[in-house]
């Protein structure tokens, strides 16, 4: 397995597809640096967290980091995962490695894992550049509890990533046209992304609860809801509150365990979700038969 | 049968969408010939293939290769195994030698030895100077010839090639036959498919011909050679300076002559076994100048037609 997970990372540097999703990584980190420049001088800073506000401040047109990097995962998962399956039997080198003395899950497990790693290059290079340049531009060096903080949303990415990558490898292993696999991953992301939290939870919900049952059945949310509570430690708690309610809050951040606590229910959703696309595209693929023709 | 047998199937069955694709087959490969599986397309042969590699499971019936079950045990067939898909595919942005190595990697080889490996088998199939070219550049026919070292650079025992010369060139395909033909020597037993009658001939030791999964006939290829042209007797071909009625009267006294007919100078001899040395004492005995003598040969497009006629 270790093999292929060797020879898919090759493929995937060295492809044209990679090269493209880093130009555009690196395009979002400097727009997301850009909008941090405009925007931070007017940022409140009295929750005591300096640094963090690099990643969620919005310049005046410019929206934050964290809003380009929760429209860019999902696609950089699709794009690492739509062609995963298919393309190896389009191009007929299916056969000739199952025909090799392999197991044949060790061929989907290296795909996955080696999507993984990519994923998390990525991720990690964003988010250390940012760093990096945010620290020359503002000057003041993140705390222990920042860095803890930043980690678990870099972990959270990482997860959200997973999952999208899972849904287009199940995908590519139940279609065998790239095009269409490639729509079918794109439908299911703009479905969330769109119409599910905007147009049809508010149309089937009929009270609070429901609505919020019901919207976070979405990774999106769930992975906005998560990126919220770790890097704005002032929001306490996620939701709707009644307005009454807002009025006893008190305006400090909540410590990282409380923090955590809130997160936990959406982080480990999504570990579901995620495990579920890889379990489903698993079993599929395991028990997919090679044909003649 | 005193030949090791490396590969057979017992009433191997295959059914897609309740069409039988496979119908209770019984094949024998013995070790160290070169087996040609012939049929139509659509015979059953490329799916017979993949069950005895284990990529796809029987309805009933097994198959056994080197005494592993294809369908429990197919790790240890495939590691003694190569197989040459008919739709072979590599990865285009690689180089051959590098598409060799990932396959060599899967093999579990050492490095210094898959690059040794690599080399010869490059080397054998001629593309030595591609080694260090993408192959999205490959021609047809040199994808074909990557195609057969990569087969060849695990070492395996046994070889399954679908349709070994598809897409090449009249000087390719001698090429690869040739480095086919030459296996058996190696140690390693071949098993193609190929709708090539003069190919399978030139090449083949026994054949077996299917036609909607079932198996119209196996065996040595003289043998079937001689059951289509002569109910399995010899023809000999014999040429004369010049023919005399005594002689031919003669000539079918000798024991085990069945038939003997003149035509012009030639006379064809039919016979229970080869009989050509006895043939020619008498000949050169009785003081004609024997000018050639041969068996005549059969084509497999006799053997072919003869069992779809049948059939």
């Amino acid at each position: 397995m270790i093999t292929i997970i060797r020879k898919e990372l090759a493929d995937y540097f060295t492809s044209l597809r990679c090269l493209i999703l880093f130009i555009l990584v690196l395009l979002a980190s400097a727009a997301g640096l850009y909008a941090a420049y405009e925007g931070i001088r007017g940022v409140d800073i009295s929750s005591g967290f300096v640094f963090i506000n690099l990643f969620i401040t919005s310049g005046e047109t410019i929206p934050s980091l964290v809003t380009f990097i929760g429209i860019f995962v999902p696609i950089i998962g699709i794009a690492l995962g739509f062609d995963a399956i298919n393309r190896e039997y389009s191009t007929g080198t299916m056969s000739r490695i199952l025909s090799q003395p392999i197991y044949r899950d060790s061929v989907i497990n290296g795909k996955f894992l080696a999507g993984i790693i990519t994923l998390a290059i990525m991720v990690a290079t964003t988010l250390l550049l940012v760093s990096g340049f945010g620290l020359r531009m503002i000057g003041v060096p993140p705390s222990a509890e920042e860095i803890i903080r930043l980690f678990i949303y870099f972990v959270s990415i990482v997860i959200y990533g997973a999952f999208w990558m899972g849904l287009a490898i199940l995908f590519s292993i139940i279609i065998r046209n790239l095009a269409i696999s490639l729509l079918a991953s794109l439908a299911v992301w703009l479905f969330f992304g769109f119409f599910y939290t905007m147009l049809i939870v508010p149309a089937v919900a009929k009270t609070v609860d429901a609505y919020l049952v019901l919207v976070r059945l979405s990774p999106n949310t769930l992975f906005d809801e998560a990126t919220m509570a770790m890097l704005l430690p002032q929001s306490r708690g996620l939701g709707l509150l009644a307005s009454g309610e807002v009025s006893y809050m008190i305006p400090n951040p909540l410590p990282l365990g409380q923090s955590l606590l809130i997160v936990w229910p959406q982080l480990t959703t999504m570990i579901g979700l995620a495990v579920v696309c890889f379990a489903v595209s698993y079993i599929v693929f395991m028990r997919q038969e090679i044909r003649a023709t | 049968m005193d030949k090791n047998i490396v590969l057979e199937t017992q009433d191997l069955t295959k059914r897609y969408d309740g069409n039988m694709v496979v119908d209770h087959l019984n094949l024998h490969v013995a070790e160290n010939e070169v087996f040609g599986l012939l049929g139509p397309n659509g015979a059953g042969k490329t799916t017979t293939i993949l069950m005895l590699l284990g990529l796809t499971e029987p309805a009933s019936g097994s198959a056994r290769v080197f005494g592993f079950n294809s369908t429990r045990e197919p790790l240890k067939v495939k590691r003694l195994t190569g197989y040459l898909p008919e739709r072979l595919g590599f990865y285009d942005g690689l180089t051959a030698r590098q598409n060799l190595r990932f396959i060599a990697w899967l093999n579990n080889m050492a490095d210094d030895e898959a690059e040794k490996q690599i080399d010869q088998v490059l080397e054998e199939v001629g593309l030595t100077e591609k080694a260090d070219t993408a192959v999205g550049k490959f021609s047809r026919g040199m994808k074909q010839r990557l195609g057969v070292a990569d087969v060849l650079v695990k070492k395996p025992r046994l070889a399954i090639l679908d349709e070994p010369t598809a897409g090449l060139d009249p000087e390719g395909i001698n090429q690869v036959l040739d480095l086919i033909a030459n296996l058996p020597k190696m140690g390693t037993t071949v098993v193609m498919c190929s709708h090539r009658l003069y190919e399978v001939q030139r090449i083949c030791h026994s054949i077996a011909i299917l036609a909607g999964g079932k198996l119209v006939v196996e065996g040595a290829l003289d043998e079937l050679g001689r059951e289509a042209l002569a109910e399995g007797r010899y023809r000999i071909e014999v040429e004369t300076a010049e023919l005399s009625p005594q002689l031919v009267e003669i000539i079918g006294k000798i024991k085990g002559v069945n038939k003997v007919e003149a035509e012009g100078n030639f006379l064809h001899v039919t016979t229970d076994s080869d009989l050509r040395a006895a043939i020619s004492k008498v000949v050169v005995d009785n003081g004609v100048a024997l000018t050639q003598m041969k068996v005549q040969e059969f084509s497999l497009d006799d053997i072919y037609k003869k069992y779809f006629k049948e059939g």
